[in-house]
């Protein structure tokens, strides 16, 4: 029985990497004949929900050399405070960390045809990162159609804070394609795909499945988690975007996910930008995504090992989320200032609630039986929970 | 079928860049008929410093991973 805090899994944390590479590459939109502009971004960052914060920083700049060659760099660091309905069922105080991350790209334009590469490098005191990643985008028909396509490598070592002879390795491979399409004057639609593998120790060393006690079926006994060691899966993405003649736009995508583990997800989102005079661009979204469960997930089970495979990851159950957004960005120096072309302030709020349909909320167990608010293991509330997620950034052009 | 279905994918992107050779679609949208598609408010991803956050945010609560396109052919979606 683990009384460890319990960290993020370790499928999670490749996608700080994600963050970081699509933060350096081109916007699949753009157009591939031509290298983004000269830009510097300072975000703060700060997402507050389930007991858990994270914040930190994020430096983004990208420069372009004789219109042919760029350079991107970024960092970002993730200091986390948590005290999870996680972490709390396991018995476990609440715990800090921080990560690090390095990340750099390099493009290279070529005709219509623009090479891209990128590595980041992810630290934390038990768990280390590297993923290389190289695209091609192609112009096509007159620059109406752009396709994309993409492989990443990526080495993880995973470490254990209280067992330093703990170390296992996952590889990671993922293949994408996508095309991005002009179809009139005023509407663009893109269509991407991926396929993403992982081999290795993909759950995570601190977190617990849960199991009847065998001496009282109202109480539960934790041991620790195991998963497949492979995972595969395959996602389809369709995105479009329109012009209004009264210069706004609307935009909305779908995506639909399954794995190997037996999730299956959907994913849709739907939003709107308004400029205002000159100077304030207003943006509203909602995202609405839902998924089952793995095969092998289980809020409790009947007895240890019942199974090959056990997991009670709630990132692994059947649930669904609603995210709202609501953000502004100001434009200054819009004529130039010295050096920077244009810069913009930019806000952005976030709320996402969340609600579970399979993971109950294990803390009405562990109450003392004769608290009012007592209940049975297996028969407990379906947690749920909202969060905040604050975004503001700078960014200027130069 | 994993390699399977990559393989299948890269055909497809091959077959068509192999339609560029062809140059003789004529664009329907001309070059100077794509201002509006040309302002910012179209882009897919105006913010790519904060569009890769949002993504982070949402994958990292989420089963589902990976087609998210910002990255253009090099988002490290792994």
């Amino acid at each position: 029985m683990s009384l460890l805090p319990n960290k993020v899994p370790n499928k999670r944390r490749s996608i700080f990497r994600i963050a970081a590479l699509a933060a350096l590459a081109t916007p699949l939109l753009a157009s591939a004949g031509v290298l983004p502009d000269d830009r510097a971004d300072a975000l703060y960052h700060r997402y507050e929900g389930g007991g858990v914060t994270i914040q930190g920083p994020s430096v983004l700049v990208r420069k372009k050399m004789a219109e042919k060659y760029a350079i991107s760099a970024n960092y970002y660091q993730d200091m986390i405070t948590s005290a999870s309905i996680d972490v709390e069922v396991s018995g476990a105080s609440e715990y800090k960390e921080e990560r690090d991350q390095y990340s750099l790209g390099l493009e290279y334009l070529r005709g219509k045809t623009t090479y891209n590469l990128n590595y980041t490098n992810s630290e934390e005191n038990d768990y280390e990162a590297k993923t290389t990643s190289f695209g091609i985008s192609q112009d096509l028909f007159g620059d109406l159609t752009t396709i994309t396509m993409g492989f990443s490598r990526g080495e993880d070592v995973v470490g254990n804070s209280t067992d330093p002879t703990f170390e296992q390795d996952i590889d990671r491979w993922s293949y994408r394609v996508g095309v991005a399409q002009i179809l009139t004057k005023s509407i663009i639609t893109s269509l991407n795909l991926e396929v993403i593998t992982d081999e290795g120790f993909l759950n995570n060393p601190y977190r617990s499945y849960r199991y009847f006690s065998p001496t009282d079926d109202r109480l539960f006994v934790l041991a620790q988690e195991i998963y497949p060691r492979t995972r595969t899966s395959n996602a389809v993405a369709l995105n479009g975007r329109y012009f209004l003649p009264y210069r706004a736009a609307v935009y909305g995508g779908y995506r639909f996910f399954t794995d190997t583990w037996g999730i299956r997800a959907d994913t849709f989102e739907v939003g709107y930008v308004q400029p205002i005079k000159q100077q304030w661009t207003l943006e509203a979204r909602v995202r609405y995504y839902k998924q089952d469960h793995a095969d092998f997930y289980s809020d409790i089970f009947d007895r240890v090992n019942q199974q090959n495979f056990l997991a009670r990851d709630k990132e692994l159950s059947t649930f669904n989320s609603v995210a709202f957004r609501i953000g502004a960005s100001y434009e200054f120096a819009q004529s130039g200032w010295r050096f920077v072309k244009k810069g913009s302030l930019n806000l952005f709020y976030d709320r996402i609630e969340f609600s579970y349909d399979d993971f109950r909320d294990a803390r009405f167990s562990l109450l003392p039986s004769d608290n009012a608010n007592f209940r049975p293991a297996g028969s407990e509330p379906f947690y749920e929970f909202g969060a905040n997620v604050v975004q503001a950034f700078v960014s200027i052009w130069f | 079928m994993t390699n399977g279905f990559a393989l299948k994918l890269g055909i497809a992107v091959v077959l068509l860049s192999g339609l560029s050779a062809c140059g003789n679609i004529e664009p329907w949208v001309k070059p100077y008929e794509r201002q509006a598609l040309a302002d910012p408010i179209m882009s897919a991803n105006p913010n790519p410093i904060s569009g890769s956050y949002m993504d982070h945010v949402f994958e990292a609560r989420e089963g589902a991973r990976g087609a998210l396109g910002g990255g253009g052919g090099g988002c490290g979606c792994n």
